[in-house]
């Protein structure tokens, strides 16, 4: 692939705090190698403007290698940028050209607040997860794995579920901020699973009584979500998770 | 919503059903018919208790789904207090599944015209022009309906409101299976071709009623 080194310009939110007005700040970036993550990008950014004595544009990011669901930027109208099923810090700069102007925003959902620049608060995915996103009935001692037969479409489906690394873009990109999708692949990926089964019905009420009181909207399968997402979870989850919801609905003892 | 949303699909395979009678004066069928076969299914329609009390159902079926869909987007509305500089759009979905609150806006003041023009004449004020087929008297919505789609700007506003239809139908179809929890790919796949086809089937039916009328390609002469 052809390297080429690029000047772009930035137009990226600024917000010092949660509370504060936010608005975009505009940067000229030169001599960008396209070979650059777009995390690398924003690095190289930031030392200049530590070196300069400004502020830093704050950013959330961890693993750096797409699996850990922590950098979160919505770039030129997408989660994650232009590339499909790809985090912003797999984004390279070979997907823009010399002269560019990139925009770069947070996620924006009620349930998302912003912490400051690009960071925002996802620590509602964490209390969905806490109200019934694991199993607490006893499994008993780790035994064999060919001991409990699955069946390989259930064990598939479970696995392409779990693949979710909860970084949001899903709701960042559904019109309404609803994070349908993420619940549903933990739901999912849980109640596949013969360990799952036995909480199946309280984990899907539990879960999403929890992403309602986060503030998070309701689904109505517009597919933005499924479009969007770094891990290509499928919106055949959401129906899965109606279903048990309608079934837990009906059936639970509570 | 779904559900609500599923009742009113199987009440629009009734209607356009009902309403295609007009067609049988097309030359190909009988040019004598002169909406006597439409007149009949509408006097069946206006005159038979139960279908008199699945009338009230199908009232409270369309008061619930516009309260639902109503009450639905004004939550989904409110849960990004702050939107994007730069959109998604249309590269993570269709425009009509973005705008079913807006859709069913227009479908609902056709509804309020459509009432308006045809089901309060016939079943309220009955001032309309009289049939009477083998000794038994009844409305004559046939003229009712001719007389209607003689004036082009009710053509258009009724093509307008098939329009809406059409696209909410396009969306509404496939989601409200999903809603109820379909996830069977194959079921789905199979389910999203079915109602782009009912959709298509429909509304064209419902778009030539006006335009026939109004062409005179079936007439009370």
């Amino acid at each position: 692939m052809e390297h080429y080194n690029m000047n772009l310009t930035l137009k990226v939110w600024r917000q010092p705090n949660k509370n504060s007005e936010g608005r975009f700040e505009t940067f000229d970036v030169k001599d960008i190698s396209s070979e650059m993550s777009f995390l690398e990008m924003f690095d190289v950014l930031n030392e200049r403007l530590i070196s300069e004595g400004n502020d830093p544009i704050a950013f959330d990011h961890d693993c750096r290698e797409g699996i850990c669901g922590a950098c979160s930027m919505h770039i030129n109208g997408r989660p994650h940028g232009p590339w499909h099923a790809t985090t912003t810090c797999q984004l390279h700069m070979r997907a823009f050209k010399d002269g560019d102007t990139i925009v770069v925003e947070p996620w924006r959902a009620n349930g998302f607040p912003v912490i400051k620049d690009l960071v925002t608060d996802r620590t509602s995915f964490d209390r969905i997860i806490q109200a019934g996103g694991y199993i607490s009935v006893n499994t008993g001692n780790a035994v064999d794995g060919n001991a409990l037969p699955i069946e390989k479409d259930k064990a598939d489906a479970s696995f392409a579920a779990a693949a979710c690394i909860g970084c949001g873009a899903c709701v960042a990109a559904c019109k309404n901020a609803s994070a349908s999708l993420f619940v549903s692949a933990k739901v999912a990926h849980l109640a596949l699973l013969p360990q799952g089964e036995p909480e199946r019905k309280n984990r899907v009420l539990s879960m999403i009584a929890q992403m309602d009181n986060e503030g998070f909207g309701s689904c109505t399968f517009t597919g933005a979500c499924e479009a969007v997402c770094p891990k290509e979870i499928s919106v055949t989850n959401i129906s899965r998770m109606h279903k048990d919801y309608l079934w837990a609905g009906l059936s639970t003892e509570k | 919503m779904g559900l609500t949303g599923l009742f009113l699909i199987t009440f629009l395979v009734i209607h356009v059903g009902l309403n295609a009678c007009i067609f049988y004066d097309l030359p190909i069928f009988d040019p004598n018919d002169n909406g006597a076969m439409f007149n009949k299914a509408s006097h069946f329609m206006g005159s038979t208790m139960v279908m008199r009390l699945l009338e009230i159902v199908l009232f409270a079926g369309f008061i619930l789904h516009i309260i639902q869909g109503w009450s639905l987007e004004l939550q989904n509305r409110q849960k990004r207090k702050q939107g994007y500089q730069v959109n998604l759009g249309n590269r993570g979905s269709k425009w009509y599944s973005r705008s079913m609150g807006i859709l069913g806006t227009l479908i609902f003041l056709f509804l309020v015209l459509h009432i308006s023009d045809f089901w309060i004449p016939s079943r309220i004020t009955h001032n309309l022009p009289q049939a009477q087929y083998h000794g038994v008297e009844m409305h004559d919505m046939f003229i009712k309906m001719y007389n209607s789609f003689q004036n082009p700007v009710v053509v258009v506003l009724y093509l307008l409101g098939v329009l809406a239809l059409a696209y909410h139908l396009f969306h509404g179809f496939h989601s409200a299976f999903r809603t109820m929890g379909v996830h069977n790919r194959k079921y789905l796949a199979m389910l999203k071709s079915l109602g782009y086809g009912f959709t298509i089937v429909v509304c064209v039916l419902f778009a030539l009623m006006p335009i026939a009328m109004f062409l005179n390609w079936v007439s009370p002469l």
